[in-house]
């Protein structure tokens, strides 16, 4: 796969860009691929460029797991990166890690920059932010999960590219009557089942994931999983497989291609996946992320994912000077406003919103404001602020194995939401 | 006997150190580690441990999970093994019937030896990927569901049979040379007695390999036991629902991605014990079996 080669790539980016004179070198650990490499990369030379004093260095670590654990190994061995690029579910874990990260306020303050909360995005920062407040990351890519359509195959089937489906029962039903009429083979696939079909359909349909605020109030977490309205909405996708209508793809984003190559008809992937589906050429559409008919109060608000920026201790001043001018040259609002309109990314920050939004860049690219409207439409409820777990990666493990069974047909829906719930709880009570 | 006697005492020591350095640094310090750290929790920066004994052990035995990721380790390495032998034996014994071009195609059936394992599951993976794949594509045309994405047993059938086809060149090579080490005289003489082609197989060729047969178990099955890893990330990634979690797979995954560093040692630990126990088995019981001429 690419990843082997990009991995190759990195390490020879890394280990043949030599500082032409005595700058600090900051390594930037990442896990993007694709469309989003490239942007990173750009990133990082128009950076190098602007200055003298400091040259990042992006290398490119593997898939979010393995970047995650690439830190952790290169901490356990006190080799560790400037900074390093975690998804949303490692969140928990980066942040039971006192005492190894710097919290990214400080790193601002280094560079001489006052960290102002009120200019960031409310419901990002809040998520990447210890209970007291105190940010503890950079919220680099943020993007919440939306709906792509096929409009080509909308159209062989009969059914209006204007008005995509609303609610899941809407994209069951309009999945089902493009599989008849033929028009493609599979009318539904999806990216990431735990963070679409799970975190943000709890959010989004304003129904509690777990006790406690999900985890954003205490980490005694018992999991709701196996309420009827999640019952009811996996036994109807399970129904949808055994029909091909639905197509597994695997457990993160494998099914994007299924989507890419024309064989399933709609697709709910990460906002973050857009850059991919424009490059493919493909006469897309874009919906908000369904939700639940039946939910009372939904569409509630969806929850960050993506990824954000770590900082690790034990760095010299120099180093997080550097790393708190990079910060500043990201938080830019042209740097945002270029990064959101290239890649799908949410801004983060409040000024790059506006920018984008009196461009007219929403006017003339219909559907590219969803993942931020989505977010931020709603003041959010104790349900869908986020979900934060100490081992939440493991938890998305047990959810997808009993997922797979689920939709191999060889139990029933009940059974899978009562095992994630117990086997859940089992491996929360030991990572406490 | 004579005895040798070195007039230096130090030489053969220090000729020896190096091969002991190596063995010291990567074999006896990790495993040792792992044994501490298999009494450890721990949590994944090592900021704070706690001694646990063998709780790490009693949890992980008493995992369905694991016993289940045993299950599928037995299956798993049997049917590589086998599929592996059977075809190398099978082609090594159609190469020597051949009597132009032999060197051309023990040469083409040595090659795939060279590809890395991860690198042979991509192959798989890109031929067979209900997503991308050429051959998914084929089969579901032709009407068959083919999806190892879901289905557990067509899953566990694409990883033994990548496993196994990286390992048919390796066999291949062990039967060719001991296929030419039966003495002609043997093979003739029962010719002449009258034994069919496939009788002079079995009772007197068979036998006589035998001690390569045992040679190539052993080795196969330490292969489908620990380098199997890239395979198996690459093409299903111990999924669906666990159906190819083999017990390395399961190290690998509960340490690094599940973070759970106890657990995961506490796994190796185990799987360090079968590996010996096996081994041991092996060369006390079988070997006894097999006729060395």
């Amino acid at each position: 796969m690419s990843i082997r080669s990009l991995i190759l790539s990195g390490v020879l980016a890394a280990t043949t860009a030599m500082p032409a004179f005595a700058q600090t070198e900051i390594q930037w650990w990442h896990a993007m691929t694709g469309a989003n490499n490239e942007v990173v990369d750009t990133l990082a030379k128009e950076f190098n460029d602007s200055q003298d004093d400091y040259e990042i260095v992006p290398v490119f670590k593997g898939t979010y797991p393995e970047t995650l654990n690439a830190g952790i190994a290169a901490f356990r061995a006190k080799q560790t990166p400037g900074i390093i690029q975690v998804f949303d579910v490692g969140t928990g874990v980066m942040m039971g890690a006192e005492g190894a990260v710097k919290p990214v306020a400080e790193v601002l303050e280094a560079a001489g920059e006052k960290f102002d909360k009120s200019k960031y995005l409310p419901g990002i920062v809040a998520y990447y932010s210890k209970p007291d407040g105190t940010m503890l990351s950079f919220p680099y890519n943020s993007s919440s999960p939306i709906l792509y359509f096929n409009k080509d195959i909308f159209e062989k089937a009969g059914i209006d590219t204007a008005s995509p489906p609303k609610t899941w029962q809407e994209v069951f039903e309009t999945a089902r009557k493009i599989k008849e009429s033929g028009a493609a083979d599979c009318g539904y696939t999806s990216t990431w089942l735990t963070w679409i079909h799970l975190e943000n359909f709890a959010a989004w349909n304003d129904v509690p994931y777990g006790t406690e605020e999900n985890g954003l109030a205490g980490t005694d977490v018992k999991l709701e999983l196996n309420a009827p309205i999640f019952v009811e909405h996996f036994k109807e996708l399970a129904s949808l497989a055994k029909d091909g209508v639905f197509r597994y793809g695997g457990r993160t984003s494998e099914a994007k291609q299924l989507f890419l190559s024309g064989e399933c008809a709609m697709l709910t992937e990460s906002s973050g996946g857009l850059g991919d589906v424009v490059k493919s050429g493909i006469n897309y559409g874009i919906g908000q992320l369904p939700y639940d008919a039946n939910a009372e109060g939904a569409p509630q608000n969806t929850i960050p994912g993506g990824a954000s920026l770590w900082v690790f201790g034990g760095k010299s001043d120099e180093e997080y000077k550097g790393i708190g001018e990079f910060f500043k040259f990201l938080s830019q609002t042209d740097v945002q406003q270029r990064l959101h309109e290239k890649s799908g990314y949410l801004p983060v920050t409040e000024a790059a919103y506006e920018a984008t939004k009196k461009s007219g860049f929403y006017e003339k690219n219909p559907g590219r404001e969803t993942p931020i409207t989505q977010m931020m439409g709603k003041q959010p409820t104790e349900n869908s602020k986020g979900v934060r777990l100490p081992n939440l990666p493991q938890i998305r493990d047990i959810e997808n194995e009993q997922f797979e069974a689920l939709l191999a047909g060889k139990q029933d829906a009940q059974t899978t939401m009562d095992n994630i719930v117990k086997l859940g709880n089992e491996a929360i009570a030991e990572a406490q | 006997m004579q005895k040798a006697v070195f007039p230096n005492r130090v030489l053969p020591y220090l000729l020896l150190a190096p091969q002991v350095a190596i063995t010291i640094v990567f074999f006896y310090w990790p495993a040792s580690q792992a044994l501490y750290q298999s009494m450890l929790k721990e949590d994944p920066f090592g900021l704070k441990s706690k001694f646990v004994g063998l709780q790490n052990f009693t949890q992980v035995l008493g995992n369905p999970d694991y016993l289940n990721s045993v299950r599928v380790t037995v299956v798993f390495s049997v049917s590589t093994a086998v599929l592996a032998m059977a075809l190398a034996l099978f082609l090594a014994t159609a190469a020597e019937k051949v009597v132009r071009g032999k060197g051309f195609y023990r040469t083409m059936l040595i090659w795939p030896y060279a590809v890395a394992p991860a690198v042979a599951g991509l192959l798989f993976l890109f031929m067979f990927n209900p997503s991308m794949g050429t051959f998914a594509y084929l089969l579901r045309d032709a009407g068959y569901r083919w999806n190892p994405l879901l289905d557990g047993d067509q899953a566990m059938l694409l990883v033994v049979v990548a496993a196994a086809w990286k390992q048919i060149s390796y066999n291949f090579l062990f039967f060719v040379a001991a296929l030419q080490s039966v003495p002609r005289s043997l093979i003739e003489a029962a010719a002449i007695d009258g034994a069919s082609s496939t009788k002079r197989f079995w009772t007197i060729v068979f036998p006589l390999i035998a001690p390569t047969t045992f040679f190539l178990l052993v080795v196969n099955t330490v292969y489908a036991f620990f380098d199997t890893f890239g395979i198996i990330d690459a093409v299903t990634g111990g999924g669906p629902a666990q159906a190819t979690q083999t017990l390395v797979y399961k190290v690998y995954n509960d340490g690094f991605v599940n973070l759970d560093l106890g657990g995961s040692a506490a796994q190796s630990v185990i799987l360090m014990a079968i590996v010996i126990a096996l081994t041991a088995i092996q060369f006390r019981y079988v070997e006894k079996r097999v006729h060395y001429a």
